[in-house]
């Protein structure tokens, strides 16, 4: 369904589909497995069980993270949980559902197979899981508890207190740490990955400046698999950490791999808002607030500044009961995060102003109280709270929460075919460093589950199946494009190191786009404005090569360096996300374009012409555009409707 | 707020550091303490000084990355609370802050703020898991695990491997960190079974990378920001014979 380029699609019932492929793929046998050397970059979710299981079956793994240790990636702090579909609860829950509820979740933007094959493999990381030890939470029975999450209407989140992702990445780091000392993996911490090195055509290598000495060096293997999160950092403030960055998947669409929906932006509601214009990060809470807190903004914008408790009721706008009577606070969360922003838009938000703007709402527990007593809120919220009041220094259970959307993950990533493998052969891409499963929106506790599905199921299989299928000639560091990249790496830090008029540091830049991205290329949209925005994206590059200043030297440890060339790749992307979104006529998912919401201001998905995953590969001044047009055999497309 | 920041400085590993003053001025209350240090970074920035070199990631509690020793205090003054969840508002009637790196000889210096705690991946690799490949798990709900069990084995696995413990302790003892990880799966039937190997591997491997002895100072307890209890090192000591 490509228009450029013939790519695997398997065929077939849906339910046989992956088990029909995993017989097609081609094995190595055990013996010969050692030979055969795999990098792998992250050690997020995906990256870390990847690694356990590669190692576990024979293959020599070279493993690359940034951090100071592979138990630091971002997955660590997932908190809500993780589906699956085991129906332990007997309330109607299947494989086919979950599939089903995850393709209407991401508005029908995302494959069937793949869908399906999440689904599928599902109930599998959850015994895999249990089997390490992670302490999911469990009934007096013994049995394992779930909860329903995100708006499902069956239980199918297993989940470990508000540590979901930590537990279960501190299972995979644990397994993959297994294999460290039996040998088989070989790790680099604070190593981070500069560029990929190509050769005939096919993904050989990377280059990866060890973060400590400054060093570059080159790793060669047969084939590279880049497991290295999202980019929502490209808007400066988010829930990502702070190292979260694009430069991996960046340097691989430099070279050829397609980059997929890069608009595809998840922007979550409950986050505690900005308390000033030098905040590093936001911080997010748990969206089962919720279920217990009541949203509301003052209806007069002249209220904005008192105390909340001086506001009497009649002047509260519970615009969420108002605008959505059927799930009031509870609708999704992109509908939530864009009421929320239109409340602020309109001059009615609270707390203070950032960029001559109040930006927040209240959460009020005032009523939940009432009803069901302190006790019982500190019992199911009690470390939310905390977290509140520490970060904010206001105590919640006295004065309402204030909370404001921010960027939260990224749906948008590498393309991948059904293996899994990008544009460029024998490079694969797996969790959300890769655009596959999540369509225009994703799933509250789905996240966790595909980082997983990739690294321990999918990925070991068809890696495997690449390597047996090919030839791979011996490459020493003396070859061409080996030399090729280091000095291109160097060539980028010198520059950056050497601007003709340093000025400003990197987090002036980041900052700087942003700003532009929020505006631009957040919840709505809006053609001129995305024209505009990718004007002043390339404004803000040539600033950014004429004054980024850096300070100390590379051949020791430098944040500032390491920030800088992480900037550099996010306005690049930044722009590509403008260009994407400018593309998408269509209000889809996660986002509404203002040209095309209805009357009532709902979104309208066009299904006739924008059914299609965009595929950018990199071009001299502007990206390509190929579109992989999305065919639904076993699921109709329906309107998303909350009202 | 205005403060007077004496700072540990040190090029790399092999030289040595030493406490350098800098004053800041105009800082935010609602500041965190990472942004307060961010905000000296960008003033020295622009003065063409280097900057300081701190180790954060998350910035949300749960990483690990985060460590500082402030005027005395792993994580600073505020208990159950890494240095990233600190704001500025804890130190109004305080001027003056010490800011020094994790002290132990198995955590070595790499850069000012920032130390090596890659002995910490060494002890989980010696036998900080169940050896289970993957694929061979059977379904989750076959084996029954007591919830208070389940509740014990996470309250242990909360462990975010920050270092303050061994940070904490005047013998720089990881045995919280290393308690933990034993006491978490031996509380699960999946890692019952080599838990006495496990235990024995990790704490050999403990004292291979250089940290000290327990001796009850119960200093790690006080200052883990994940509140991880020192009853842990208690069970690791039965688990081994030595108690």
């Amino acid at each position: 369904m490509f228009d450029n380029r013939p790519t695997f699609e398997p065929t077939g019932p849906l339910q046989e589909r992956w088990k029909k492929h995993l017989f097609d793929l081609s094995l190595i046998a055990p013996q010969n497995r050692a030979k055969h050397k795999i990098i792998v970059v992250g050690t997020g979710l995906a990256g870390a069980s990847l690694c356990a299981t590669l190692g576990e079956m024979g293959y020599h793994v070279n493993s690359f993270c940034f951090q100071d240790s592979p138990r630091r990636a971002h997955s660590i702090a997932a908190q809500g949980g993780i589906n699956a579909a085991k129906n332990y609860q007997n309330d109607g829950d299947s494989v086919w559902r979950l599939f089903y509820d995850t393709i209407k979740g991401g508005d029908f933007r995302a494959r069937e197979s793949n869908v399906y094959r999440l689904a599928e493999l599902s109930v599998n990381i959850i015994d895999q899981a249990v089997a390490q030890g992670v302490p999911f939470a469990r009934e007096y029975s013994g049995y394992l508890a779930n909860r329903s999450f995100g708006g499902a209407q069956v239980s199918r989140t297993f989940y470990a207190r508000g540590q979901t992702g930590q537990q279960l990445l501190l299972g995979a780091y644990q397994a993959m740490s297994r294999q460290i000392a039996a040998g088989t993996v070989k790790h680099h911490s604070r190593s981070e990955m500069l560029e990929l090195i190509k050769i005939d055509g096919k993904a050989r290598g990377i280059v990866v400046r060890d973060l400590v000495s400054g060093e570059i060096n080159s790793h060669i293997a047969d084939c590279v698999v880049l497991c290295t999160g999202g980019y929502g950092n490209a808007f400066y403030l988010s829930t990502n950490a702070k190292g979260c960055n694009t430069s991996a998947t960046w340097r691989a669409h430099k070279h050829g791999a397609y980059f997929a929906n890069p608009s595809f932006i998840q922007i979550h509601p409950t986050c505690i808002p900005q308390s000033g214009e030098s905040q590093s990060k936001l911080t997010l809470m748990s969206e089962s607030l919720r279920n217990d807190g009541r949203i509301w903004a003052p209806k007069n914008s002249q209220d904005c500044s008192k105390n909340p408790s001086d506001i009497a009721a009649a002047d509260r706008d519970y615009f969420l009961e108002r605008l959505y009577p059927a799930f009031a606070n509870l609708v999704p969360r992109d509908i939530a995060s864009r009421a929320l922003k239109n409340i602020c838009d309109d001059g009615n938000g609270v707390g203070v102003k950032i960029h001559g703007q109040r930006r927040g709402v209240y959460l009020d527990f005032a009523d939940a109280i009432n009803n069901l007593g302190e006790d019982k809120i500190r019992e199911k919220y009690g470390n939310l709270f905390e977290m509140y009041q520490r970060i904010t220094g206001d105590n919640p259970y006295k004065t309402p929460m204030k909370i404001y959307p921010a960027v939260h993950y990224t749906m948008g990533g590498l393309w991948v075919d059904y293996n899994l493998m990008t544009s460029i052969d024998g490079l694969f891409a797996g969790g959300e460093a890769n655009f596959s499963d999540h369509g225009a929106n994703r799933l509250g506790a789905s996240a966790l589950m595909q980082g997983l599905a990739d690294g321990y199921f999918i990925l070991p299989q068809t890696v495997a199946s690449y390597l047996a299928q090919g030839k791979f000639a011996k490459v020493d560091d003396k070859h061409p494009a080996v030399i090729e990249a280091l000095n291109a790496v160097k060539t980028r830090l010198e520059r950056l190191q050497n601007a003709p008029k340093p000025k400003h540091s990197p987090d002036y830049f980041h900052q700087q786009l942003g700003k532009i991205l929020w505006e631009s290329c957040g919840m709505s949209r809006k053609g001129a404005i995305l024209k505009q925005a990718i004007k002043q994206i390339d404004a803000l590059q040539i600033q950014f090569w004429q004054h980024i200043k850096i300070t100390g030297i590379d051949a020791e440890l430098n944040q500032t360096l390491e920030r800088a060339g992480r900037v550099a790749d996010f306005i690049e992307l930044g722009r590509l996300m403008c260009a994407d979104a400018l593309d998408r006529e269509e209000s889809c998912g996660c986002h509404a374009r203002t040209e095309h919401l209805s009357k009532d201001g709902e979104a309208q998905r066009n299904d006739e012409e924008f059914a299609y995953v965009s595929a950018w590969e990199s071009g001299d001044k502007n990206a390509i555009l190929h579109k992989e047009f999305l065919a639904f055999e076993f699921i109709q497309p329906t309107i998303r409707n909350y009202k | 707020m205005n403060f007077t920041l004496h700072i540990w400085r040190q090029k790399n590993q092999r030289s040595n550091g030493d406490f350098k003053t800098y004053e800041l001025e105009n800082v935010s209350s609602d500041s965190s303490f990472l942004e307060m240090l961010d905000q000296l970074n960008e003033k020295l920035l622009i003065q063409g000084e280097d900057c300081i070199v701190f180790d954060y990631d998350c910035r949300e509690g749960i990483c690990g990355a985060c460590s500082l020793v402030i005027n005395g205090y792993p994580h600073g003054k505020q208990q159950r609370t890494t240095t990233c969840q600190l704001y500025m508002r804890e130190y109004t009637d305080e001027t003056e802050l010490w800011i020094e790196p994790w002290r132990a000889d198995a955590f070595p210096v790499l850069k000012d703020l920032t130390v090596d705690r890659s002995a910490f991946d060494k002890i989980i690799q010696s036998g900080g898991f169940v050896s289970v490949h993957t694929g061979s798990a059977a379904d989750a709900n076959t084996v029954l695990i007591n919830k208070d069990c389940a509740d014990d084995a996470f309250n242990s696995a909360t462990c975010i491997g920050c270092g303050a413990c061994v940070a904490a302790c005047p013998n720089t003892s990881a045995s919280l960190f290393v308690a933990a990880k034993i006491n978490h799966l031996l509380q699960l039937p999946q890692g019952k079974i080599e838990s006495k190997t496990r235990a024995q591997k990790m704490s050999k491997a403990m004292f291979n990378e250089g940290f000290g002895v327990c001796s009850n100072h119960r200093h790690c307890e006080a200052e883990c920001p994940k509140s991880i209890s020192v009853s842990n090192i208690t069970q690791m000591n039965k688990l081994i014979g030595w108690s």
